[in-house]
């Protein structure tokens, strides 16, 4: 199939770039040649029909593919100007920087404070317990969470509701002051409440941190977004504006899939 | 185009285009009635065309709710939302030429009493088939999604606006020379005013048609016409 033009909008400051980026399982490829940059100032959305390399595609912007024994993947991709894949990347200090939150919320079995202040703890980014409780203070005001938990910070952090431990995770991956967050639908197993405090917690984090979201809710994307990235079989089909792509998309793929009429 | 893969979703949007497409075929008979009405001094036609103008204000009522549903419940995108948008704008348009084609109906009673024929009445019905069916393309245009057809409309409205600078001063002639004309002649330049305000709204229609297709709006156009130059 012949690899349809794509819109790479510019941006004021791009934080990632990707650049013919291929990933294979073994002898099947489930990304073919994708190049997209990441800039610091919007939110960017992935979406796509379920198996169409969204989330393995997210997955390597801070090699979380590297788990998987069979994976292997091509091509370019840098965070700053720098090769991420690069021999002598770190990749410790790598998903530091390029933080992630999973689909669902997946808080340590250890207290709310504890969730918070063991990455800065191992990251060495606090020196004694008060550097840490102003951290975990920080990080958890900026989770949106601080009112909610600050009498019970020492509180199991999984005895909390769906959408506040999400909010933990946020929080955690806030911690250790990474450049750029990846969420992988964040709100999929959330409610609608939940789901609105999630996605006003995006819009204040945005400008902050560069954040790409991987989400099946379209509306969602078109909520939260500033640029939409629509993948198909692997492919990015359509890169832009979130407002053209819900109004006026280019490629007959992005509009049927938008439409309701994908399949 | 592929269908939803909800069901009820294509249907609801086959039902709003049947209905588009109903207002439009009332709306260019009642211009076209109207300007027959006219023409024959025919005073039941033109009491006719005011009284279908409600069922023309009745689909209006219906499309609008008909798109507030849709919205609410299927959360049209792309050219789904733009043509539940075009809908919900045309047919506050297509009402608006109801509207004239049922003043002009109005007006026939009041004609017809003089019992005299005038010149200018003569090319009125031309003016009022060229508006009509201006009327007609341009919904036609929607039901095919048909970019160039609407352009093709928006074209043609310079056409409606000579024909209007065109009455305008022969009815203006006529009244200096005849002051006992003034009357008719009012009621006249009146019909004139309201075919080409026609042309303007389905010029308008016309425009919501193209991006509704296209996502794109017209290029803008010089408007002309509706002040007609000094006699």
């Amino acid at each position: 199939m012949m690899h349809e033009p794509q819109t790479l909008v510019p941006a004021t400051e791009t934080k990632m770039t990707a650049r013919d980026v291929k990933v294979f399982y073994g002898e099947k490829q489930a990304i073919k040649g994708v190049s997209i940059d990441v800039d610091m100032d919007n939110v960017t959305a992935f979406i796509g029909p379920s198996g169409c390399g969204k989330s393995t595609f997210l997955r390597t912007l801070n090699r979380m593919n590297d788990t998987v024994a069979s994976a292997r993947v091509e091509g370019t991709i840098t965070l700053d100007g720098e090769d991420i894949y690069a021999p002598s990347m770190d990749v410790v200090q790598l998903r530091a920087r390029v933080g992630m939150v999973f689909q669902k919320p997946n808080p340590f079995p250890k207290s709310i404070y504890e969730n918070i202040a063991y990455g800065p703890r191992i990251h060495g980014l606090a020196h004694g317990k008060a550097d840490l409780d102003v951290i975990v203070e920080k990080s958890l005001r900026r989770a949106g969470l601080w009112d909610e938990v600050k009498d019970r910070l020492h509180d199991s952090g999984t005895a909390l509701s769906g959408g506040q431990q999400q909010r933990l995770c946020i929080g955690r991956a806030i911690a250790v002051e990474p450049e750029v967050i990846l969420m992988d639908e964040p709100c999929s197993a959330l409610d609608p409440i939940a789901t609105a405090k999630i996605e006003e917690l995006i819009h204040e984090l945005r400008g902050r941190y560069a954040i790409v979201i991987v989400t099946h809710n379209m509306q969602q994307a078109a909520r939260v977004s500033q640029r939409t990235a629509f993948f198909h079989l692997g492919e990015l089909v359509e890169y832009g504006v979130t407002s053209d792509i819900f109004t006026n998309p280019r490629q007959e793929r992005t509009k049927d899939y938008i439409t309701g009429r994908y399949g | 185009m592929a269908e939803h893969t909800i069901k009820a979703f294509d249907e609801e949007i086959d039902k709003l285009r049947g209905l588009i497409a109903e207002m439009g075929g009332r709306a260019e008979a009642a211009i076209e009635n109207a300007m027959l009405a006219l023409q024959r001094q025919d005073k039941s036609l033109a009491a006719e065309v005011v009284a279908d103008d409600k069922r023309i204000d009745a689909i209006e009522a219906e499309v609008e709710k008909l798109v507030v549903q849709i919205i609410a419940l299927r959360a049209p995108m792309a050219n789904d939302l733009r043509d539940v948008i075009a809908a919900l704008k045309i047919v506050s348009v297509v009402e608006r030429i109801g509207d004239y084609a049922k003043n002009i109906a109005k007006r026939v009673p009041s004609i017809a009493a003089n019992q005299r024929t005038l010149e200018p009445v003569s090319l009125l019905p031309s003016m009022g088939q060229v508006a009509g069916e201006m009327v007609h393309d341009a919904l036609n245009a929607f039901a095919a999604r048909d970019a160039d057809l609407a352009l093709a409309v928006i074209e043609r409205d310079t056409v409606v606006d000579d024909f209007y600078n065109s009455v305008f001063r022969t009815l203006v002639t006529y009244m200096v020379e005849n002051p006992k004309t003034i009357s008719e002649c009012a009621h006249l330049l009146f019909i004139a005013k309201n075919i080409e305000r026609i042309g303007d709204h389905a010029t308008n229609v016309a425009e919501m048609v193209h991006y509704a297709a296209t996502g794109v709006t017209p290029p803008e156009r010089e408007r002309g016409g509706s002040a007609p130059q000094e006699v």
